[in-house]
């Protein structure tokens, strides 16, 4: 195997870390979702929780992709 | 991706710095994203003076808006500090508004983006760091090293949870500073590969100017998505700043 395909197939492989995250992002929203179902009053306090918990988690996908692109064009 | 040949996408080119404002720049090394930082800085200024200048009981939309920035950050350094957080207000204003103005630069066109860049977001988280240790230390003196030992965990666990804690602690530094440039480089990368997309498949023939509008229209859904996230992680730097140093001023 050359170089280059080991390197495309290496890219691949770092982005699997990207499942956890959609597990991640699927929680939080799941979550705000029944929170606001319960108690619509509290939705604009939760909402910000919600979205700061989905950049944070954002963010290890992004760890994920910066790997990647190392790899691919470093 | 039947006809671009062997050309490939030059991803990273974009974050090169180059000298600006010609010999004399160049002669202090006077990079692009420093002209960029001074723009972002003076932006921002420019805000808040224009702004707060009528002073007025019944502000105008510049002023309503100067003041929005200044309660956003007001509410945000008391809801997470505490009543002390009042006079970190200044530092985390300042940390909030270069970033967010940096970000925001990034997404014109011909505009840089300095937060994709490692260096500056690494100084910067550096800058927090030693500031809430000599905050912590200030406040707590020798009492500050309890914090890295957990209360009601047995004996026995005590050594290993306190190396857990102190590389927590330390890793602050990474996590604060690769979040908001990996956020920063990676959706600039994303905007770039698709740009080059739709230049390949609209030069490729006929057949190709479909999926050329198609990935023209990611990279318009892409800027805006850029904006979300050029605010967020702004936000995010803020408010993980203003934890950090809850649990100095605190201690848990």
């Amino acid at each position: 195997m050359d170089l280059v395909s080991a390197k495309n197939i290496g890219a691949g492989i770092a982005v699997i870390a990207l499942a956890g995250v959609g597990v991640g992002i699927g929680n939080i929203f799941a979550a705000l979702v029944s929170s606001v179902a319960r108690n619509p009053a509290a939705r604009d306090r939760v909402f910000g929780l919600a979205i700061l918990g989905f950049a944070l988690t954002e963010a290890v996908a992004l760890y994920a992709l910066v790997i990647a692109f190392i790899i691919l064009f470093v | 991706m039947a006809a671009e040949g062997s050309s490939s996408i030059d991803a990273l080119g974009q974050f090169k710095l180059t000298t600006a404002l010609g010999p004399l720049g160049a002669s202090v090394n006077f990079t692009q994203a420093n002209l960029m930082m001074v723009v972002a800085g003076a932006a921002m200024l420019g805000l808040l003076w224009i702004g707060m200048r009528p002073r007025a009981m019944v502000p105008g939309r510049l002023q309503a808006a100067a003041e929005m920035c200044y309660e956003t950050v007001m509410s945000m350094c008391i809801e997470q500090i505490g009543q002390e957080g009042k006079k970190f207000f200044p530092l985390v204003f300042t940390l909030f508004f270069f970033i967010l103005f940096g970000n925001l630069v990034g997404v014109f066109p011909y505009f840089f983006t300095f937060t994709s860049h490692i260096a500056v977001t690494l100084a910067l988280s550096l800058l927090v760091f030693i500031l809430v240790t000599f905050v912590a230390l200030k406040e707590h003196g020798w009492h500050f090293f309890s914090y890295f030992v957990p209360k009601g965990i047995p004996v026995v666990l005590t050594p290993l949870l306190v190396v857990i804690e102190v590389i927590s602690y330390l890793s602050r530094i990474i996590s604060l500073s690769v979040r908001l440039f990996a956020n920063m480089m990676a959706g600039h990368v994303m905007l770039e590969v698709f740009g080059s997309f739709v230049v390949m498949l609209g030069g490729a023939g006929f057949i190709f100017l479909f999926p050329a509008g198609l990935s023209l229209a990611v990279n318009v859904v892409l800027i805006g998505f850029e904006l979300l996230v050029a605010t967020l992680q702004a936000y995010v730097f803020a408010i993980l700043t203003c934890i950090y140093l809850h649990d100095a001023v605190h201690l848990h």
